[in-house]
């Protein structure tokens, strides 16, 4: 009713003067403008790649260079293998002659290395065996069987680094030890 | 008794300084953002303590997929040009002007150097859905070690190129061996290995 009303109310209502514009705010909403602010900060955060790749280097004996002449210059007692096996199993021994073979795993294999560089490291301090005017600590050779994976290569790798090992190789294991490891 | 009244506060809060803040995000993930190429092989890399940073520009990658297929990378589009010129002589293969550029917008590469030429003739969209077979490689220093051929021309076209291996933590060892005896057999004795970050341990170690 109120419509009809107002219709038959003639020009009363009406204001007097010029047509005003009506006065805008001067505030505009900006609620969609932040919606697409941040989906676009949501979008980027999602797509970008913050952590880059590092890389570790490795550097592998030359294969021209006979090993005996480097490998001859180790006393047994400063020598120490690993062996990386199946299921993360690691195999190591000192020395070279009838070694016993024992098995650890990744959690503790680097209190062993540790150790046996300390021992090694006083040996050689005991006994003045310096090789370039170091004392070198153990050396290592790191030999991955057939049946690990590149992941157990690359943790014992980081384990060099950690335990602070100067000297170690990636060597490929011989027949004998492949045996000499349990199943 | 009178109510005390409340000054009524507006209800629009004045949102000036999180837009600000919000462009200010935006533009830096626009700025610092780089979209991953594609790969045609999803790897996960193992993680180590390692710190240096590959280069940005100039290496080789050597990607090692945890099924063992091998894919090749080299990143600058006008040394992989002249890389897919070389693979062509020393394969007897002549590849097309439209054939060269296919491979140089391209990235990783899997595919033997039998299926190439096929390959790069495809559309960008039916590429994608090739399943890459992998680069053959094997423990000769001939031909049929594709990947040592890829190598050796990459290293000639990429200006001295920095060399990694990216392997999936699951790969197993003896493909992981076949890569390093075929750079060992090219002379290449340094190269890196693409891990994902680690924290060192906390405990110092002496």
């Amino acid at each position: 009713m109120a419509e009809l009303e107002s219709g038959g109310d003639g020009h009363k209502g009406k204001k007097r003067g010029g047509v005003r514009a009506k006065k805008m705010s001067t505030r505009i909403d900006m609620t969609p403008m932040v919606d697409l602010g941040f989906l676009l900060v949501t979008f980027f955060i999602l797509t970008t790649t913050m952590s880059k790749p590092k890389a570790m280097q490795v550097v592998m004996p030359d294969k021209d260079v006979k090993d005996s002449t480097q490998m001859s210059k180790i006393r047994e007692s400063e020598a120490m293998t690993i062996l990386l096996g199946s299921n993360d199993r690691i195999f190591y021994y000192y020395g070279q002659t009838q070694p016993t073979v024992e098995v650890t795993y990744f959690n503790k294999v680097r209190k062993i290395i540790k150790d046996k560089n300390e021992e090694v490291l006083a040996l050689q301090k005991a006994n003045g065996w310096q090789s370039n005017g170091n004392y070198n600590g153990v050396y290592i050779g790191i030999k991955p069987t057939d049946e690990s994976k590149y992941e157990n290569l690359v943790n014992m790798l980081d384990e060099m680094k950690i335990t602070g090992i100067r000297s170690y190789a990636i060597l490929d294991p011989s027949a004998e030890e492949i045996e000499m490891l349990p199943k | 008794m009178s109510k005390i009244k409340m000054p009524k506060s507006s209800v629009s809060i004045d949102m000036t300084p999180m837009v600000d803040m919000a462009f200010l995000l935006v533009t830096f993930f626009i700025l610092t953002t780089q979209f991953r190429p594609d790969e045609p092989v999803q790897v996960v890399t193992p993680s180590s303590t390692s710190v240096s940073n590959p280069p940005e520009h100039g290496k080789i990658i050597v990607t090692i997929a945890d099924d063992g297929r091998l894919f090749f990378d080299l990143d600058n589009q006008v040394f992989r040009k002249s890389l897919i010129e070389k693979m062509g002589d020393s394969y007897n293969i002549a590849f097309s002007v439209d054939e060269v550029n296919a491979f140089a917008t391209g990235s990783s590469i899997g595919i033997p150097m039998g299926g190439m030429k096929n390959y790069l003739d495809m559309s960008p969209e039916e590429r994608k859905k090739v399943e890459q077979p992998g680069i053959p490689v094997d423990t000769t220093q001939n031909l049929s070690n594709e990947l040592g051929v890829w190598i050796v021309n990459a290293r000639i076209a990429g200006n001295n190129p920095v060399i990694l291996i990216k392997g999936d933590s699951k790969s197993n060892y003896p493909a992981v061996k076949n890569v390093f005896k075929t750079l060992a057999d090219r002379k290449v004795t340094k190269f890196g290995l693409i891990t994902a970050d680690e924290a060192a341990p906390v405990e110092p170690i002496k």
